[in-house]
């Protein structure tokens, strides 16, 4: 019970807690409380009869990392996510620095062109990609009309890759557009005026300038390529798997659930562990130009 | 500013071509006549949108979609509004840690949450229920609905409130007529952005939506799979439309880069 003094004072004290309560109990029960479940839960054993079993045990942990299956795919979606960051980060640079020297009408229009396409699903996208790039496909038929013999573009990685950059390029060109417009442009003005070329003038002073942009928006790229879903499940076909589609297989489809928790936390411990690094490197990058 | 030059156009079409390709094929293909994924060479035709507003499935998810989205916004948006005051307005312990709690949705993978719900939902032993299904998309798009009111509040006059409050103001009224008119873009912004982020949602969504509750993304996405004739083009084109739509109204409101990028 409180005291007569003492309430003249708390409610100043407690209004903070008052009004984030309601959002911190939400978030604890619908965040904190399934992910705890979801650890413990990859530490329990699977029985194909009996079910989920009560116990703990690393078994799940030890099949993950031992199994020629498991590796290969974990090895797939690191290296397809590294390689779409990578030519994200080629084409989006680029992309973002041509919009910033457009003139007016245009610029905004082509931002809208490049970045509108995040409006549209996931889903519409991967499904436009798969009847371009399929055995009677677009690409196919272009390759056709010119003379050459058709590819089996879906159901590769290179059709995943193509799939993830189309979707990820929006996250690059965003963050390196925004450091672009911050950038005073009488700098690179006056280093072409004292006689720099134009590749110097982009090498010394736009390139750098931009690179914290480049850096924050290569992590979200990597990040959300690493776990997509959409893309390797319709582009990737059956045989190609990588972490997301692996999860729901043994989800959904092997009822394991266990061993689909495993990896889920694996994903999410990679994921947390490659952030953490990453935003060291930009820190530090970010210090050295302030400082 | 520097002009470009015609090497920088030509990639940038190659970029414009790359990123509509996809779009413009399915939108396309939604009018062929024939029976499978092909362009309309021969005339168009309509049949396929109408076989869509036909088949019962497509039509319940859209409801599903529209409806989880709506409760989904507004419910984040009103567990983000006092949050964000808290964060912006006091000084208290853990203050940094509840704000990287809020925003941990857009951290952790979707498919781990998604994962996350589904075990939690069948040890309670309620899966696959519409209401479980809203509050999972409220969690997911809080941090969209709470950066953006964090930004009209952090971008705000305090000198405006201080005057009201000078003047004789109450602490109630301060906030009705001063605090919550100036949030009020961040508000509706990010309603609207987590309106969008909920209605597209797919990873999370496939481990937690019921036959019953199956929303527009996860039936299409079970459609692709499966079978892949005409009809998912044209309800794919319906999706275009309706984003194209949704992309000039935001733009005319708030100016899309602003609302995409950020504070531009």
């Amino acid at each position: 019970m409180m005291g007569a003094q003492t309430s003249a004072i708390k409610p100043r004290l407690l209004a903070p807690f008052a009004l984030s309560g309601p959002a911190t109990l939400f978030f604890i029960g619908l965040v904190l409380l399934p992910l705890l479940l979801t650890i413990i839960l990859s530490f329990n054993s699977y029985d194909y009869t009996a079910g989920i079993q009560g116990d703990f045990t690393f078994a799940n942990y030890l099949t993950v990392l031992q199994d020629e299956y498991y590796l290969s795919t974990f090895w797939r979606t690191l290296r397809l996510a590294l390689l779409t960051t990578v030519i994200t980060v080629l084409i989006g640079v680029p992309e973002a620095y041509v919009l910033s020297n457009m003139r007016k009408p245009w610029r905004s229009i082509f931002l809208l062109v490049v970045i509108g396409p995040l409006l549209v699903s996931v889903v519409v996208r991967t499904f436009g990609w798969s009847m371009l790039l399929g055995k009677n496909g677009f690409v196919n038929g272009a390759l056709a009309i010119v003379g050459l013999d058709p590819v089996q573009l879906l159901y590769t990685e290179t059709a995943i890759v193509i799939g993830l950059v189309h979707i990820m390029l929006p996250f690059m060109v965003i963050p390196v557009w925004t450091v672009l417009q911050k950038l005073d442009p009488t700098v690179e003005a006056a280093a072409l005026t004292l006689g720099a070329s134009r590749f110097t003038a982009l090498r010394r002073i736009v390139f750098p300038q931009a690179a914290l942009g480049i850096l924050s928006g290569s992590l979200i790229v990597f990040a959300l390529s690493a776990s997509s879903f959409a893309i390797p499940g319709l582009l990737g076909g059956r045989r190609l798997k990588m972490a997301a589609t692996l999860v729901y297989d043994e989800f959904l489809i092997e009822l394991n659930w266990p061993l689909g928790a495993t990896i889920a936390i694996i994903v999410l411990v990679a994921n947390l562990v490659i952030m953490l690094a990453y935003n060291r490197l930009i820190e530090r990058q970010a210090k050295r130009k302030l400082g | 500013m520097q002009r470009n030059g015609p090497i920088a156009l030509a990639f940038h079409s190659l970029v414009v071509v790359f990123m509509l390709a996809p779009m413009v094929v399915v939108c396309l293909v939604a009018f062929t006549p024939e029976n499978t994924l092909a362009m309309p060479w021969n005339g168009l035709s309509l049949r396929w949108f109408g076989a869509v507003f036909h088949h019962g499935d497509f039509m319940s998810s859209f409801g599903n979609s529209v409806r989880l989205a709506l409760l989904a916004a507004t419910i984040s948006t009103l567990f983000a509004v006092p949050a964000a005051l808290a964060i912006t307005r006091y000084e208290f312990r853990g203050r940094e840690a509840l704000n990287a709690l809020f925003l941990s949705p857009l951290i952790i993978p979707h498919l781990v949450l998604g994962v996350a719900f589904l075990r939690l939902f069948s040890l309670m032993g309620m899966g696959g229920s519409f209401g479980w299904l809203v509050a999972t998309h409220a969690i997911v798009v809080t941090p969209y609905t709470l950066r953006l009111i964090l930004a009209s509040l952090t971008s705000m006059d305090r000198n405006a409130e201080n005057a009201a409050r000078t003047l004789g103001a109450a602490e109630w009224t301060v906030f009705r007529r001063i605090t919550m008119p100036l949030m009020l873009p961040g508000i509706s912004g990010g309603w609207l952005l987590a309106f969008i982020n909920s209605f597209d949602e797919l990873t999370m969504s496939i481990f937690v939506t019921s036959p019953s509750t199956v929303t527009l993304p996860v039936r299409m996405y079970m459609y692709a799979s499966e079978s892949i004739d005409p009809m998912m083009a044209a309800v794919s084109t319906l999706m275009i439309a309706l984003a194209t739509v949704t992309m000039i109204v935001l733009d005319r409101l708030f100016g899309l880069d602003r609302l995409l990028v950020g504070k531009g």
